[in-house]
């Protein structure tokens, strides 16, 4: 699981309201691939963002290194920064671990890099 | 002259064409008024209008090229230089075609050749030939090169489009610059045949790149499919340079796992799964994520996150459709871009449901938030289609749109998530049932 889509996902469990963001526990392996750094997606993705999650998220992983706690002013032309922020979005990948909803404490596998989102019938 | 500015696809609701989504794609700061004759391939034939020749105006060459560098569809684009009933015809109309829009192309120091398109009929060496010198007339100032001209002219003669039924003569023709080729070449390089990983309902190539072009996928676009399976559809994608992640609720699918659709494979072997497809074809860089997933049961952060949602749901039949919880509900997500539609061959039903069961386009899902654009009807067998609907978001959505698809009588011929299947294999019995014997992998 890449931090770009950690960003976007959010507790479903019946009755949460503050199932967001999702904390990453028990990561047990992490890789950091490399991935052809695309300066336009990198600025596209940037307003879609919860920075703070962002920030915390790569936090979590020991993957923050010098990631600021608020975005860069007029990030477009600045490429250093970009390439920090594609790093933490595109190559950090969670493979062994899991979600945690904050509200409920319920938790959500990763394995293989793959999340485990499905949810019991009784939490439904 | 047949100028055809109607829909591409046939499409009951909207005027709004496919080309017309595709060229706003391109950009275009001149329109010139050059006629351009696009080939279609005769294939997804519901898709389209009824004639392989279509004739456009109001576009630049930069529109002409950018659309051919994306559709799957048309086989070929000419700039128009004359046409006619008989050739004839075809002299008169090329003598009056402004000698100053051919000679740029026609210079002493260029090389060019001739090409004979015959549609529906074969001709002999020799008569193409004698066709090929009929066209001297023209201001070819350039020397013949067979092998790599810098300007292909095309002599194209149609047939028709009945193979039992060949005219002596052409319906009609036409003669042009070639300008550029479509993206057919996809279609076979992306077989399905030859993908790394395959399942039981993986959408066939053409398919998944028509539909990357409905969505109008773009470089840097991020890209969600709820229903991924195997990646088919995410594969089409990322060969447009978009980003893109899936969801399904299928565990073994979604790792790769279990038993292989293959017919000479029993399981699934280590590098089978939806990035290893991405892989197989240089894309691997597009990929962000996929999980198991619930589709019903929204995982996302509300906010405009997706750029397109491209995806093929479960029509039960196949796969059975599945979902986590409570069989209860009824609620059926709108973002569903294939609606199921058939009609009963069988005498059982009763008058009431089949009147239900016939297509209507009552039946197409709606969202306030969402405008149709197209709905392309696809014939499956005698009794089955499908429909590839397209949407456009024309407004993000408040707390009240969320419910407004559940009061829409649309959804009440659909009593629980199988009754397709359970319609589709009811009908089964009284037919020999060699339709579902057939995978998408021999559709192609």
């Amino acid at each position: 699981m890449k931090l770009l889509t950690h960003n976007m996902l959010t507790s479903h469990v019946k009755g949460v309201t503050k199932g967001y963001p999702l904390l990453i526990k028990q990561a047990t392996e992490v890789k950091v691939n490399e991935v052809d750094f695309n300066p336009q997606f990198v600025t596209r993705m940037i307003p879609k963002l919860e920075w703070s999650a962002l920030v915390h998220a790569a936090e979590e992983l020991g993957q923050r290194q010098d990631l600021p706690d608020e975005l860069v002013p007029e990030y477009e032309n600045n490429e250093e920064f970009l390439k920090k922020v594609h790093r933490v979005l595109l190559e950090v990948e969670v493979i062994e671990g899991c979600l945690r909803c904050p509200e409920s404490g319920r938790e959500f596998p990763i394995s293989r890099g793959i999340p485990n989102m499905l949810l019991n019938e009784d939490e439904v | 002259m047949r100028s055809l500015s109607g829909t591409l696809f046939h499409s009951s609701v909207s005027n709004r064409t496919y080309f017309e989504s595709a060229t706003n794609m391109a950009t275009s700061h001149s329109r010139s008024c050059l006629q351009y004759l696009l080939h279609l391939a005769q294939d997804n034939l519901d898709f389209r209008l009824p004639s392989p020749f279509w004739c456009l105006d109001g576009l630049s060459e930069e529109d002409v090229s950018s659309v051919m560098s994306r559709s799957v569809c048309a086989k070929s684009a000419f700039e128009l230089w004359g046409h006619g009933k008989t050739h004839s015809e075809l002299r008169t109309s090329l003598l009056s075609y402004p000698s100053e829009n051919m000679s740029p192309f026609m210079q002493k120091d260029s090389t060019y050749r001739i090409n004979v398109y015959t549609f529906n009929k074969t001709l002999e060496f020799a008569d193409r030939i004698k066709r090929i010198d009929a066209m001297e007339f023209l201001p070819f100032e350039g020397t013949v090169s067979l092998k790599s001209p810098q300007h292909c002219f095309c002599l194209l003669e149609d047939y028709g489009t009945d193979p039992n039924n060949i005219p002596e003569h052409p319906n009609y023709i036409y003669f042009g610059r070639w300008i550029a080729d479509g993206q057919r070449e996809l279609i076979r390089s992306h077989s399905v045949k030859n993908r790394h990983f395959i399942g039981n309902t993986s959408m066939e190539s053409g398919l998944s790149f028509i539909m990357a072009n409905h969505a109008k996928v773009s470089e840097n676009d991020l890209v969600f499919d709820p229903f991924v399976g195997t990646g088919s559809l995410l594969v089409a994608c990322s060969h447009f340079r978009a980003y893109v992640c899936g969801m399904d609720i299928d565990y073994n699918t979604i790792h790769g796992r279990g038993r292989s659709s293959r017919k000479d494979q029993k399981w699934r072997g280590p590098d089978e799964n939806i990035r290893a497809n991405l892989r197989q074809y240089g894309t691997e860089e597009m990929y962000v994520d996929v999980m198991v997933s619930d589709a019903s049961k929204p995982v996302w952060r509300k906010a405009a996150l997706f750029d397109a949602i491209i995806t093929d749901p479960p029509y039960g039949i196949r796969e059975s459709t599945r979902r986590t919880g409570s069989h209860k509900d009824v609620t059926r997500s709108p973002d569903v871009f294939y609606a199921e539609s058939h009609v009963p061959v069988s005498q059982a039903y009763h008058l009431s449901d089949i009147f239900t069961d016939l297509y209507s386009e009552e039946m197409v899902p709606l969202h306030p938030c969402l405008r149709l654009i197209s709905n392309c009807e696809q014939t499956l067998s005698s009794h089955t289609s499908r429909r590839l609907i397209t949407m456009e978001k024309i407004k993000n959505p408040e707390e009240l749109d969320s419910l407004a698809h559940l009061a829409d009588p649309c959804f009440s011929p659909y009593q629980g998530h199988n009754a397709f299947r359970e319609k589709y294999f009811s009908g089964q019995n009284k037919r020999c049932g060699k339709e579902d014997s057939k995978t998408v992998v021999n559709g192609e």
